[in-house]
């Protein structure tokens, strides 16, 4: 094991150590919740007028779209990822990292995949739990026609893929606000009406956001109303690859803010 | 460092255990000789607030403390000298690193700052293993180094509780125990003496003392001036962001020529002291003491009183109990450099 890497899962170590016995996991995992709630009455009291599964299909794509992947993984990743670093300025507790023999970009790659890890397994989750749950309302036999023959898997693999791709976006993008900003909050509103205005942008500003190439790729396309701008689909090698060069970008960004960084705990 | 078992500093434990090794895996001989803590011109500004300006020291092995009232500067120059922040002008090198090179630079260094805030939820024994895992260690190596630490401030017992629930003197020991937990060579300490009862004072002195013989460049800041006093092999005292003396305590009082030093001298005739005291041009003030068992001399040059001692118990016959320099303390040093309103007065 190479010592940079050594030194990364170090930090996710203590990172993920300080998430868990720091309570700062409870808003990330009530907003999680949300959806599963949601799909937990469906299967309570939707089975008493079950809709067609093409229907709960086509259901959960505008709950994803709109609800998932726009408010609970944004809000979800900014949580998390702008508390990486303003959350230790806050605490006045980032010294402890920069008094010990570790490369700055190597803490932003550990602190980065610390959040990384945590919202993916969360919101992954999450998002592979509705979806079961959504389609489990016209029970098992169903369920079972939808998961092992029909697209249900392979929809359900796409889903939780996209939820993964929309933490590693909105995750570097947050981190940096983190540092940018004494108040997160406010960025994280910010890009919470952008990424939600996004349907209604011309064509050149939609490339300008996360979810443009993400709902480039989801399984099932959800009409967004007499006002939407339609623009022709990215591809799945564009959206994965542009996301992947958006967040080395920003990562970048945020190793050369860090390299600068100085503690003045007074002034914060 | 790659292997799994290497200590924070690079080294495995049998090889630091060697008589003459140091933790940075130099000799004592060598830092002894050409490294030191070198501050070369430096100036730190908050904008338009200054923090230090032009400074520019050299520091040793042993204690040295920094003296002077808040806002002289002492914590500016810690953080310099730890590359929590970088200066506006001028060039730090610790030991021959820079701060630029962290790898190697924090590996030489221990910080005990004075931020007393923790991670919410750590135990004191969680904090310090974790953050030696960053020294490169591996699971095992970082809770065995992380107990031997917390063993040396004697806080065993609350290793394992939430540094929430710790006193303040247990968060002061917490702390120091992260600062030389790595085993580094340079040990800085930010009033480290604060919240501690008097019997964790004396714990912590002697560590601090220990560390120091064993080769370690210790840098205490302190408004404790008595335990400077104890403690320090030199001073530097700060003023305004400036440094207005520095060395050895004794040295700074003789840069003072214009302030008399005051010498107690006991003796079973202090009338034929102060006689042959006032004959000389060096000598500003004396004073018989009530219980006429001793003359307190102010003079311009110790030396020279202390030759006239000689010269009087050679030739008179009279029997010292004692000679006992009345202000050769920090203190006393302090308020003549620096005064109560912080002014310098050199």
């Amino acid at each position: 094991m190479s010592k940079a890497w050594h030194q990364t899962t170090a930090v996710m170590n203590f990172e993920m150590r300080k998430f868990f016995a720091g309570r700062k996991w409870f808003f990330p995992v009530l907003l999680a919740a949300g959806p599963v709630m949601l799909a937990t009455m469906l299967v309570l009291f939707g089975r008493q007028h079950p809709p067609n599964n093409s229907d709960v299909t086509e259901v959960f794509a505008v709950l994803f779209q709109t609800f998932i992947l726009r408010l609970v993984i944004v809000f979800g990743c900014a949580l998390v990822f702008a508390n990486l670093y303003r959350g230790d300025m806050v605490t006045r507790t980032i010294h402890f990292y920069l008094l010990t023999p570790i490369r700055r970009e190597v803490l932003v790659g550990g602190k980065y995949l610390a959040g990384l890890l945590t919202t993916a397994t969360l919101y992954g989750g999450m998002v592979a739990i509705t979806n079961i749950l959504f389609h489990s309302v016209n029970g098992q036999a169903v369920a079972e026609g939808h998961f092992f023959s029909g697209p249900g898997m392979s929809q359900l693999f796409t889903y939780v893929g996209i939820a993964v791709l929309a933490c590693v976006g909105y995750g570097s993008v947050f981190m940096l606000t983190g540092f940018l900003f004494k108040n997160p909050a406010i960025p994280a509103a910010l890009v919470v009406v952008w990424e939600s205005a996004n349907v209604f942008m011309p064509a050149a500003l939609k490339k300008i956001s996360v979810v443009h190439y993400l709902q480039s790729i989801t399984p099932v396309p959800i009409p967004f109303g007499p006002f939407a701008v339609i623009t022709a689909p990215a591809s799945v090698f564009v959206s994965v690859a542009g996301l992947a060069m958006f967040t080395v970008a920003t990562l970048t960004i945020n190793a050369l803010l860090m390299r600068k960084a100085e503690i003045n705990y007074s002034s914060d | 460092m790659s292997g799994a078992n290497a200590s924070p500093s690079g080294r495995s434990h049998q090889e630091m255990s060697g008589a003459n090794a140091s933790p940075s895996g130099r000799s004592h001989q060598e830092m002894s000789g050409a490294n030191e803590i070198v501050f070369t011109d430096v100036s730190k500004f908050y904008g338009e607030v200054l923090g230090v300006n032009k400074i520019n020291l050299r520091i040793g092995p042993g204690i040295t403390s920094l003296v002077g009232p808040n806002g002289s500067g002492k914590t500016t120059l810690m953080n310099l000298m730890t590359g929590l922040i970088r200066p506006t002008r001028g060039d730090i090198e610790v030991l021959g690193t820079r701060t630029g090179d962290p790898e190697t630079f924090y590996r030489k260094i221990g910080y005990c700052p004075q931020f007393d805030t923790f991670p919410k939820g750590v135990t004191g024994f969680g904090l310090i293993s974790s953050l030696l895992r960053l020294h490169g260690c591996s699971k095992r190596d970082a809770e065995d180094t992380a107990g031997r630490a917390i063993e040396q401030v004697h806080m065993t017992d609350a290793a394992h509780r939430r540094v929430a629930g710790y006193s303040k003197g247990m968060r002061q020991r917490i702390k120091l125990a992260l600062a030389v937990a790595h085993q580094p060579a340079v040990l800085v300490l930010d009033e480290p003496l604060n919240g501690l009862d008097p019997m964790a004072r004396a714990e912590s002195i002697a560590l601090f003392q220990k560390l120091a013989e064993s080769g370690l460049f210790v840098i205490v800041s302190s408004h404790i001036l008595h335990e400077v006093d104890i403690i320090s092999d030199s001073v530097v005292m700060m003023s305004n962001g400036y440094i207005v003396a520095e060395g050895d305590i004794q040295d700074v009082r003789e840069e003072m020529s214009e302030h008399p030093i005051g010498i107690l001298v006991r003796c079973d005739n202090p009338a034929l002291l102060a006689r042959r005291a006032f004959s000389e041009n060096h000598v500003v003030e004396v004073r018989i003491e009530d219980d006429g068992t001793g003359v307190l001399v102010r003079t311009r040059s110790a030396d020279q009183l202390y030759m006239l001692i000689n010269r009087v118990v050679l030739e008179d016959k009279m029997t010292i109990e004692g000679v006992i320099p009345i202000d050769e303390d920090v203190h006393s040093v302090y308020s003549y450099l620096i005064g109560a309103d912080g002014a310098v007065r050199l």
